[in-house]
């Protein structure tokens, strides 16, 4: 494994996603959902939700990179506001 | 009938998810990690945190191959597209002459890149290409490899002679798709060429059309081989698109934590507007009840 060049920050990243993916997938065969169309116009699930937070994620985190000098923190607090949006209006 | 649930069909997915794995998810957790550290070789990596994020969003390299590669894909689907639909029309429906012009437009698609490469990078040459003297002789002022316009006229011209018939024959296969009694109808309407066209022909190929756009959009998008056979990515950087930058970065100079960060950031995007499409003709698929 030395050769991925694995460190703490980013072992913990991919971690949190792959526990994310766990979680989803068992509450999609625990509790299955009719999909919903929300404010985008399209029919989204859970996993689709997770999906559009994620990618949106990365995007507003990159932007706070690249536009502003305040801590990334504020970025990741951004993310999670956008991601509560995301799954109750989307 | 009752339906039979048996999830351990899900196991028969196991080899295919192993693949992924080795193919493409290790590989992109191996980026993440070198994006945030610097590296001299020898396996020995240093943290070095956004760093190289914010280097890569600061870079005018960047943010210009980014532009370019935005203009190229934009120039080749603007041709492409139209032209594929185009030569579809045109094509014959049935007969000997319908197989005949399907395997001649397949022929360009079955030829490797970088062979294509070579036949434009010799066919364009102005001392020996066939190209490159006859407009020469015409006497038009054309030398790909110190004109930039040259250079992107060169590699456009070349994109759309290979890849024009994949959208053509995506094109044909929902024409003929395209039930015989729609026609009836509409020559009993005494419809016009046009109005066939922009009332069946066009909402019959929706489907195949964006799956055409979607494919020629991520191919043009990632492309490396053809302009870097023919143009290198010069005249001095004209022709540098995306792909070729970061195999510069990467590989030319060793620049392993910024080539890191520039290809999540390239791989995001590709991932944004492929999410896009795919919505897109999911929801179409859904309204037209397919």
């Amino acid at each position: 494994m030395a050769w991925m060049a694995w460190t703490w920050p980013t072992a913990v990243f991919f971690g949190v996603i792959a526990a994310l993916l766990i979680t989803f997938t068992i509450l999609a065969i625990r509790f299955p959902e009719t999909p919903r169309t929300g404010v985008l116009g399209i029919e989204t699930t859970r996993g689709d939700r997770l999906f559009i937070t994620l990618l949106g994620a990365a995007f507003i985190n990159l932007a706070w990179l690249g536009l502003t000098d305040a801590a990334q923190w504020w970025g990741l607090g951004l993310s999670l506001v956008y991601g509560a949006a995301v799954f109750r209006f989307v | 009938m009752e339906k039979t649930q048996n999830n351990r069909a899900w196991f028969l997915v196991l080899p295919v998810l192993v693949l992924v794995a080795f193919s493409a998810v290790i590989p992109l957790m191996t980026v993440v990690n070198y994006s945030v550290q610097d590296t001299f070789g020898n396996n020995q990596f240093f943290w070095a945190g956004l760093e190289w994020f914010e280097e890569m969003l600061s870079s005018d390299r960047m943010w210009n191959a980014l532009g370019r590669q935005a203009i190229f894909s934009l120039v080749i689907l603007a041709i492409e597209v139209p032209l594929g639909i185009y030569v579809a029309l045109n094509m014959p429906k049935k007969g000997v002459w319908a197989s005949v012009c399907l395997v001649l437009m397949a022929l360009p698609l079955l030829i490797p890149f970088n062979v294509v490469g070579t036949i434009w990078q010799i066919f364009g040459r102005v001392d020996i290409g066939l190209l490159g003297r006859t407009v020469s002789a015409l006497g038009l002022d054309y030398n790909y490899t110190s004109d930039p316009f040259a250079a992107w006229i060169t590699v456009i011209v070349m994109d759309v002679w290979h890849w024009t018939s994949l959208v053509a024959l995506l094109a044909y296969a929902g024409l003929q798709s395209i039930p015989e009694a729609y026609y009836q109808a509409a020559r009993i309407d005494q419809a016009s060429r046009w109005a066939v066209f922009r009332y069946i022909e066009l909402p019959k190929m929706q489907g195949v059309l964006l799956i055409a756009v979607l494919l020629r959009f991520m191919d043009s998008f990632m492309i490396y081989t053809e302009p870097f056979v023919v143009t290198g990515g010069g005249p001095g950087n004209t022709t540098t698109f995306l792909s070729i930058d970061l195999v510069k970065m990467a590989i030319g100079q060793f620049d392993l934590g910024p080539a890191a960060a520039f290809s999540i950031m390239y791989f995001l995007v590709i991932l944004l507007i492929s999410w896009v499409f795919y919505t897109v003709m999911t929801n179409l698929d859904k309204r037209d009840g397919v």
